[in-house]
């Protein structure tokens, strides 16, 4: 017998609302969609912008101009392995200041400082981490080069240096790494650190041997993009590291050196004569590409990192 | 041994003092002066930079006071000042709230009200965390490709797409993926009971984002946008590849269309002109420019942690 309707039963057509009131929700709803997309279309064109040029680049570049020796756009000598020692120089002073510095304030902040401490301490690094990049390549070049790299550097240094350079890429990546570091040491639950104590563990034993494994994947993942962000880093290795116009293979800290990201804006800034006949305009887009490549790839890594390696608590 | 007093007055300071006896931790002090060190560190840098840059910037400053936020650029430093940069930067800013805003806030909307979690979602999401890891240099490429050369007509026909409209345009991608990213975060902040509640009484998805969700999580929406507008104000490189760094411009009366086409200059652009300088008067003046641009980076920081702290809300 097939079932009667009740006349006064509630269906789910009665519950969906008026036709008027569902347009209005499908219309905000694909609003909010399509100011979503607009995420996904900025990365396709960083994608499209960035290989278009860089495959005109490759195609039409001499391969040996690729390996020149020195990195002169203007006369044509694109050597990679210049630039990207530079960058790797650069960034790997910076790291060798901020993982200590970093995770130092890190660790203090989360298991050391008390509530009143931590409340006057952390701006310290919030305010450290608003300072723009332009400022710090200011103060690498007019204070951390003559103050600090002539005195370390034995028989002195050029004006414009990696060290000081790479100085200051330290100083702007440690807020970074400390407060992602912090963020996950905070989020070790009390529990393993009070059963760390009931073992009769000190807090330092604590602190290293039970509160550092904990927030590994945490800690790794705030080097990562540490390191990220200083490979990509501008503005101090464009003031301080020298170069502008081009430079030779080095890896003395202590002299001139070239980044990827000052050899962009070197070619951005030159003239308009960027936009010429020659190699130079595509060169920046595949340096770019390069760069891209990079931090993603490392962005990737971190990503993959803290899903393996997190256990969730 | 210290005996262990009655409860009421057992602190842990009095068991710790029982059970290690009186010695001292040598080497967890010493572990702990050095990590205080590494903070310490940081503050004195900061120290030493704000010092630095008083010492040299505050005379030009006493010198002209205000005349030299007002002066436009020049090639004589006891002439140029922040005008033009300080005007091209508040456009700018205008122009990355127009922009960023909106879309940042509508994307957070969707991803945690609407969106279902889906592996399309999360690869939304994923996608965005990338973007916002992306130097800001690359922004600057895609500015150039995009609004300089490609979209020319319509940014600035006659300043060969240079214009203050590209510039915007550009800064506001920069910042978008941090704008999505706190403003998720404040999203998430709400409790789901409330939204529960809302559509237990029988409202509408929409309904209960305008109505409870947004209103809720707005103070966190506002500070993590002054966040961004911040970072926005003393960001170079990008603007370095659009083509920012004019040395010479004049502003007559020009209509809104004319500015947003026209060329400019920003306050960081014209500091990174006058950091290449190697005469002294340019150093003051870039150490002087610097000034201005901490106070107000500095200021709108401040502003948004007392917004946090006065709307922070515990559920």
């Amino acid at each position: 017998m097939a079932p009667t309707r009740d006349p006064l039963a509630l269906t789910i057509a009665d519950l969906r609302g008026t036709a008027r009131r569902r347009r209005s929700e499908l219309l905000m709803r694909s609003i909010f969609l399509s100011a979503a997309a607009a995420s996904l279309i900025i990365t396709g064109l960083i994608a499209i912008a960035l290989v278009g040029e860089a495959w005109n680049f490759i195609s039409r570049v001499d391969l040996a101009a690729l390996a020149a020796g020195g990195w002169f756009p203007r006369r044509g000598m694109y050597d990679i392995p210049t630039i990207l020692a530079g960058t790797l120089l650069i960034a790997g002073i910076g790291m060798l200041i901020a993982i200590p510095l970093g995770l130092g304030a890190a660790i203090y902040l989360a298991e050391y400082a008390s509530r009143r401490a931590r409340s006057f301490l952390k701006p310290i690094l919030e305010m450290l981490a608003a300072v723009p990049s332009i400022v710090l390549g200011y103060f690498a070049l007019q204070w951390i080069s003559p103050n600090v790299v002539q005195a370390i550097c034995p028989g002195g240094a050029s004006v414009f240096n990696m060290a000081a350079a790479g100085i200051a890429v330290g100083v702007l990546v440690t807020p970074l790494i400390a407060s992602v570091a912090e963020d996950a040491m905070y989020a070790v639950p009390a529990s393993l650190r009070e059963a760390s104590y009931g073992l009769g563990a000190r807090k330092r034993s604590t602190s290293v041997r039970v509160v550092v494994p904990a927030a590994v994947s945490g800690i790794v993942a705030a080097l990562i993009i540490g390191f990220s962000r200083a490979i990509g880093e501008t503005m101090i290795v464009a003031i301080a590291a020298g170069g502008t116009g081009g430079s030779l293979f080095s890896l003395n800290p202590c002299g001139q050196g070239q980044t990827m990201t000052a050899a962009m804006t070197a070619l951005a800034t030159g003239s308009d004569q960027v936009r010429g006949a020659d190699l130079a305009y595509p060169s920046l887009f595949f340096v770019g590409l390069l760069l891209f490549a990079m931090t993603f790839a490392l962005n990737v890594i971190s990503e993959r990192f803290v899903r393996r390696v997190r256990v969730s608590y | 041994m210290a005996s262990i007093g009655s409860a009421a007055t057992t602190s842990a300071e009095a068991v710790r003092r029982g059970i290690s006896g009186r010695r001292m931790d040598v080497a967890g002090r010493l572990f702990e002066g050095v990590l205080l060190l590494s903070l310490l560190i940081s503050l004195a840098v900061l120290v030493t930079l704000l010092a630095d840059v008083t010492g040299r910037g505050m005379g030009v400053f006493v010198e002209r006071g205000l005349g030299f936020v007002t002066a436009p650029l020049s090639s004589d430093p006891g002439r140029a000042g922040i005008g033009q940069g300080v005007f091209g930067s508040l456009m700018l800013m205008l122009i990355v709230a127009v922009v960023a805003f909106p879309v940042g806030i509508g994307a957070a909307i969707y991803l945690e009200e609407y969106a279902r979690d889906t592996r399309a979602t999360r690869f939304f999401t994923a996608n965005i965390r990338n973007l916002a890891g992306v130097p800001s240099i690359v922004y600057g490429l895609l500015g150039l490709a995009v609004f300089v050369i490609a979209l020319r007509s319509l940014t600035g026909p006659q300043v060969v797409g240079r214009s203050i409209l590209s510039g915007g345009l550009t800064l506001a991608i920069v910042v978008l993926p941090i704008v999505i990213i706190t403003a998720s975060e404040a999203l998430r902040a709400v409790p789901r009971g409330i939204r529960e509640a809302a559509f237990g009484v029988g409202a509408t998805r929409w309904q209960v984002v305008r109505s409870h969700v947004v209103p809720y999580a707005a103070p966190g929406i506002l500070t993590g946008t002054i966040l961004a507008m911040a970072r926005a104000f003393g960001e170079t490189a990008p603007l370095i590849m659009v083509g920012g760094a004019v040395s010479f411009l004049s502003t007559g009366d020009r209509g809104v269309l004319e500015t947003l086409q026209g060329k400019y200059t920003t306050l960081p652009t014209s500091i990174y002109q006058w950091v290449q300088e190697p005469r002294r008067e340019f150093v003051e003046l870039t150490a002087a420019g610097i000034i201005a641009l901490l106070v107000t980076i500095l200021l709108v920081n401040g502003l948004a942690i007392i917004l946090r702290n006065r709307f922070a809300r515990r559920w």
